[in-house]
């Protein structure tokens, strides 16, 4: 769609929007944030590499990270599931389920942490359960994964959703009518179909829970090298005034949050190339 | 996997199939909408009963009780105050941004679009830092702050500062990819009819977007509100000063005054609902809308 050139002449406000745009952009997100980038380049090498090497440090990068995983993971399934029957089927409460899939975005992250947490605790509505099982939920890894469960679980459906609907029905009738079963139908044409778009999702909640302070502080409890988050650990630094420990460990947050998004930024494409293309 | 229909009954089995053929066996069905009954409900409906009953778990005074406190009435202003000053802010620049990508053509708009995406990726602790590194005592602009006597962080100005980069993106996010499908031509008849600039957006743009804003609006609401990891960096933690309704909640569940602290998160809570409502009704309304700007073609099926 070729965009003519005469718009700028006709619509008005160009020069204002932009400005105020640009100006509000540099002052509030892009200048702070390159004074972390600048602060860090400030730092000794050798200390920069001795701080995010620190065994607790380290530790606290595995939380992140294989927590995170595990929790996008966990949503990958479990979000096309919920995504799958909330547009395929019809039953009631359907419409209540949908709209609260969506509570994650709306419930402050401290409320669903204290929440989780009065489930999970040994005494718990849940954690009671898993107690004499030998599964203690609260104040360990897997609490803090199911934390992240919670904040990613709206990435994935909300992302297969609109795909799910787009798909054509006279492509599964092909499949069908061509001789394959419904799971063949499934393995072979729906999920090549929708498979990049659930990459996508499943990168969104991975991005999302790397970064998650709030509803994970009160379920994990924090123990130094077994369940302490990386963002818990730049805050325990800003509190000593070690500002440049703070600053090595959220560079290398930072640096994984933007090679995610160039990721997602990449997926999106590939998906949006695969929805022409199909 | 079922076996492949025979030359004999081929007619009667393609015809059963057709029939099935775009969905599964009622037992699949049904394991299926099981699986997400019970994951919704233990991630979403659990947590969300947990915390009421957690505030009302000492009775209703008690509920009350803590609600009058001082100490929360005070965070309860200051997350309104919050909001207050940052809302109005992230709407303005979202449909600024949005005025600019959607109806003009210029060099480096993906950029842009990209660079109004980076507050969601940023870690809200990472945020917080930032402005830390800039404005804290030890931060750049410290001492001369200090020599001048302003106070931002762990002050309200480092709360709303922070508030203002976690919510930039949210109106603008919804706003670009509607106005992109609107395109460029209601406003230019109207400019060829001769309406001023400010007329042409309060009669055309205005009403086509209204509801987009709107959606925009309510969740970069929840988000001004609900921000915790963000405002904790910059805060302090200064009862009855510098914390907000996330904070607070935070402080009480540190001290054991486990009432005092669901009350407060129910609060939140019931916020987060009447936002889904909110979010809901809009999505109803906009959807009607767009319905009656269908109907002048040939569908008018019921949906």
């Amino acid at each position: 769609m070729p965009i003519p050139t005469r718009k700028r002449g006709v619509l008005p406000g160009f020069g204002l929007a932009m400005g105020f745009t640009l100006s509000y952009l540099s002052l509030i997100v892009l200048i702070p944030l390159a004074a972390l980038v600048l602060r860090s380049a400030s730092i000794p090498g050798g200390d920069f590499w001795r701080t995010v090497t620190d065994p607790r440090v380290l530790a606290s990068y595995r939380l992140s990270f294989g927590a995170s995983l595990v929790a996008a993971l966990v949503n990958a399934l479990f979000g096309f599931i919920v995504a799958w029957s909330l547009v395929r089927y019809s039953f009631p409460g359907r419409k209540l389920l949908d709209a609260m899939v969506d509570l994650p975005f709306a419930m402050p992250t401290a409320v669903s942490g204290i929440a989780l947490t009065a489930i999970y605790a040994p005494n718990g509505w849940i954690g009671r359960w898993l107690a004499p099982l030998g599964i203690q939920a609260a104040y360990s890894p897997l609490g803090v994964t199911i934390a992240l469960t919670l904040i990613g679980l709206p990435f994935v459906v909300r992302t297969l959703q609109p795909t799910l609907e787009d798909l054509d029905p006279e492509i599964e009738e092909a499949a069908a009518s061509l001789g394959a079963g419904r799971l063949q139908t499934f393995v072979r044409v729906i999920l090549p179909m929708i498979f990049p778009t659930l990459l996508t999702g499943f990168a969104l909640a991975f991005a999302r829970g790397l970064g998650e302070y709030g509803s994970v502080v009160f379920i994990a409890g924090n123990m130094p090298m077994k369940t302490e988050i990386a963002p818990l650990l730049i805050i325990t630094k800003l509190e000593q005034y070690d500002y440049a420990g703070a600053t090595a460990i959220a560079v290398v947050m930072l640096a994984a949050s933007f090679l995610l998004l160039l990721s997602i930024n990449g997926l999106q494409w590939w998906s949006g190339r695969h929805a022409t293309a199909g | 996997m079922p076996a492949a229909p025979t030359t004999l009954d081929r007619s009667k089995t393609v015809a059963g199939r057709r029939a099935g053929a775009t969905t599964e066996p009622w037992w699949i069905r049904g394991l299926l909408i099981g699986v997400t009954v019970v994951f919704l409900g233990a991630f979403l409906f659990v947590p969300l009963l947990a915390v009421f009953a957690q505030a009302l778990s000492k009775g209703v005074a008690a509920y009350f009780h803590s609600l009058i406190d001082a100490d929360a009435l005070a965070s309860i202003r200051l997350t309104l105050l919050t909001a207050a000053i940052s809302v109005p802010a992230s709407a303005l620049v979202g449909v600024a941004a949005a005025w600019a990508i959607t109806k003009f053509d210029f060099v480096g708009k993906s950029l842009l679009i990209t660079v109004i995406d980076l507050p969601f990726t940023v870690s809200p602790v990472v945020a917080g830092l930032i402005f830390v590194l800039l404005f804290g005592r030890r931060g750049w602009l410290g001492p001369w702050l200090d020599a001048q006597g302003i106070q931002i962080i762990f002050a309200v100005p480092g709360i709303v500062l922070v508030t203002l980069f976690v919510t930039f993106p949210f109106v603008a996010r919804e706003l670009i990819p509607l106005m992109q499908a609107q395109g460029t031509e209601e406003e230019e008849a109207a400019r060829v009819l001769g309406a001023s600039g400010w007329r042409m957006f309060r009669r055309v743009t205005l009403p086509n977007i209204k509801w987009a804003l709107l959606y925009g609006v309510i969740l970069c609401n929840a988000r001004a509100m609900g921000e915790f990891g963000a405002v904790s960096v910059v805060s302090g933690h200064i009862r009855g000063h510098t914390n907000t309704m996330p904070l607070h909640v935070e402080i009480l569940y540190n001290d054991y005054e486990f009432v005092g602290a669901f009350t407060v998160a129910s609060l939140l809570a019931m916020l987060a609902l009447v936002t889904l409502v909110a979010k809901s009704i809009i999505e109803w309304r906009a959807a009607r809308q767009m319905a009656a700007a269908e109907l002048t073609g040939p569908r008018d099926e019921l949906e």
